[in-house]
């Protein structure tokens, strides 16, 4: 017979497989960042000895790569902004509000979310290059709007509808309007949603790579991935993997500690709007 | 009626004296009141429906009538001077099919395609068994989930150029495996190495996905099955599998389209114009990137239509309900 040992140790087997799985690559990334250059071929499990130089050439001014920085956030955090401002009010209407048609209109903001980048890409980028919009912010923002709003909005109806009917109801018994019900007493309340929402739609907006590589060709207007994937070398191997695991580390450390903290709530979130 | 605005059948419930009104002015006080509702609701959807129609419809609409416009360039003899003729017509369509463009056009389908199959099956088997090996409680539960999102956190261009440099000529995957295999250049291994990382970095996700729906089914399920001496393997394949379905098959559905439309990692992990690895939006976007948006615009509408039977098969034939949970009232 099997005893419930057995079965212990093959689950801490499984779950120890798993993380080695989700985690390796990841650390073989860091692990090779953390070389000499000159060791960049060492396939040692440990950096000896331990090297920053990498990070050094990745923010090596002709990169162009702090710029390239600060340009992903641009992008990211005003597609974030502009996202939600929309998406509270929808996700509410569509939540809790009772009107006809809600069932179409939601399918269709969900809908809206499976069309492929490239199909709404290829028009636009004909209409930004007539008005001058090639190399903008707003020519990388408004396109990463048609897969963060939907998701924003998915996100935010499963959040709003998890809330008790009774707060609105109380709040109408005292003589709110629907529309004060919503300021006063759902919106303070919602705070948490909105927050996880802003994170999803924040991780989804920093990777985004087709339309960034292709409404830019200025390399100070080039967010961080478009950036990292057309890095040359400083040093003498065809290819600088090195400094483009260094940079691959410094772009994706945000999202991992965000993960790290927040991990409850990014997995309620991502729930939340697929499985429910 | 009385008060509740929102919805859900109206409650017995009534202010004292509300029930001396008469049934008229009540019944006008709804309607005034209903009215209201409809005129919030539009005034709150209306920003992201106009969004929406301004960065979804109207590209879709364009991309329809730029796949349908023929250009042609010739030297105006009267001039001399290179002129664009453009008229409407089907022959960025013909074009897809036929020569060389047409050759190109199918393997991309058929990579698109193959990506898709082999790597939403596999995605969808590691998914459910991680799923399975997570769904007992234990310690650490936080950490191993922290664990799990870090794939899906990292994104797509880190991750091909991450298992770019796993899978170079002298990269670990060579070292580990013990060979020499040119992984990044043209060939089935090109097709591999993207299988490979995209399964890597989307597994996890899909197991997280089928976690939560795991998480729903009563113990109480698997207590009756115990007692009626079901073995394990007939467990999950009568009662797990069959109760985890619907969260599966929405969890499968978005990958499978997110498949459909790859671009990031066979673009950077192996590069464009690469026929191994060629997808339909590499394709329309090399042909956009040279300006020729006539037949890009074409490719792009064959992939639109591509992803949409796909999706009308999940929903009608499969059975994932996609919005349904959106649209219920309080349970």
């Amino acid at each position: 017979m099997r005893t419930t040992n057995t079965r212990a140790v093959l689950r801490w087997l499984g779950i120890l497989a798993i993380v080695a799985y989700c985690l390796a690559p990841f650390y073989w990334m860091l692990v090779s960042s953390l070389r000499r250059p000159s060791d960049q071929f060492s396939n040692s499990l440990v950096p000896n000895p331990l090297s920053f130089d990498n990070y050094d050439a990745a923010f090596d001014p002709r990169n162009g790569f702090a710029r390239a920085l600060l340009n992903s956030l641009v992008v990211a955090g005003s597609t974030t902004v502009l996202v939600l401002a929309l998406a509270i009010f929808a996700g509410y209407a569509i939540a809790r509000l009772d009107f006809k048609g809600k069932g179409p209109v939601l399918a269709i903001i969900v809908a809206t979310s499976m069309f492929p980048g490239i199909t709404l890409l290829v028009p636009l980028l004909d209409v930004f290059v007539d008005i001058n919009w090639i190399n903008t912010y707003q020519a990388m923002i408004l396109p990463s709007m048609t897969f963060a709003l939907p998701l924003a909005v998915w996100n935010l109806t499963a959040f709003f509808r998890q809330m008790p009917y009774e707060l609105e109801e109380a709040a109408v018994v005292d003589g709110c309007t629907p529309g004060q019900a919503f300021r006063k007493v759902i919106l303070p309340l919602a705070a948490p949603g909105v927050f996880t929402t802003a994170i999803l739609a924040f991780i989804a907006t920093w990777n985004e790579f087709i339309i960034a590589l292709s409404v830019v060709n200025r390399k100070d207007m080039m967010t961080a991935n478009v950036i990292l994937s057309l890095f040359t070398g400083q040093y003498r191997y065809d290819q600088p993997f090195g400094t483009q695991m260094a940079a691959g580390v410094v772009v994706t450390i945000p999202l991992v500690l965000m993960v790290l903290f927040f991990q409850r709530r990014i997995v309620e979130g991502l729930t939340a709007g697929g499985v429910k | 009626m009385s008060a509740p605005t929102q919805t859900r059948p109206p409650a017995p419930r009534r202010r004292p004296g509300q029930a001396r009104e008469g049934a008229h002015r009540q019944a006008a006080g709804a309607r005034r009141r209903r009215a209201g509702i409809v005129r919030l609701a539009a005034l709150l959807l209306s920003p992201t429906l106009l969004a929406l129609a301004l960065v979804v419809g109207y590209p879709v609409l364009a991309a329809l009538r730029l796949s349908l416009t023929v250009t042609d360039e010739g030297i105006n003899p009267e001039t001399g001077l290179i002129e664009r003729s453009s008229e409407l017509g089907t022959q960025n369509y013909s074009d897809v099919f036929k020569g060389d463009t047409g050759d190109r056009f199918v393997n991309a389908l058929w990579n698109t395609t193959t990506f898709t199959l082999a790597t939403g099956a596999l995605v969808t088997i590691i998914g459910v068994v991680m799923a399975l090996i997570m769904s007992r409680a234990f310690r650490g539960r936080g950490l191993v989930r922290a664990a799990v999102l870090v794939p899906w956190a990292i994104p797509t261009v880190i991750s091909a150029l991450l298992w770019k440099w796993v899978f170079s000529t002298d990269g670990i995957a060579n070292d580990i495996l013990n060979t020499k295999i040119l992984w990044t250049t043209e060939g089935f291994q090109a097709w591999l190495a993207v299988v490979i990382a995209d399964t890597w970095k989307t597994a996890p996700f899909i197991g997280l996905l089928v976690l939560a729906g795991l998480q729903l089914i009563p113990a109480e399920v698997y207590e009756a099955a115990r007692v009626d001496g079901s073995s394990a393997w007939r467990t999950f394949w009568r009662i797990t599998l069959p109760l985890v379905k619907p969260a599966l098959v929405v969890a499968v559905l978005f990958r499978v389209l997110d498949l459909l439309r790859m671009f990031d990692l066979p673009f950077v992990l192996v590069g464009p114009r690469k026929n191994s690895v060629e997808t339909l939006s590499i394709l329309a976007w090399d042909e956009m990137s040279n300006l020729r948006f006539g037949p890009a615009a074409a490719y792009a509408m064959v992939l639109f239509v591509y992803i949409a039977v796909v999706a009308y098969v999940f929903v009608r034939v499969l059975g994932a309900d996609i919005i349904g949970r959106g649209v219920q009232g309080r349970k």
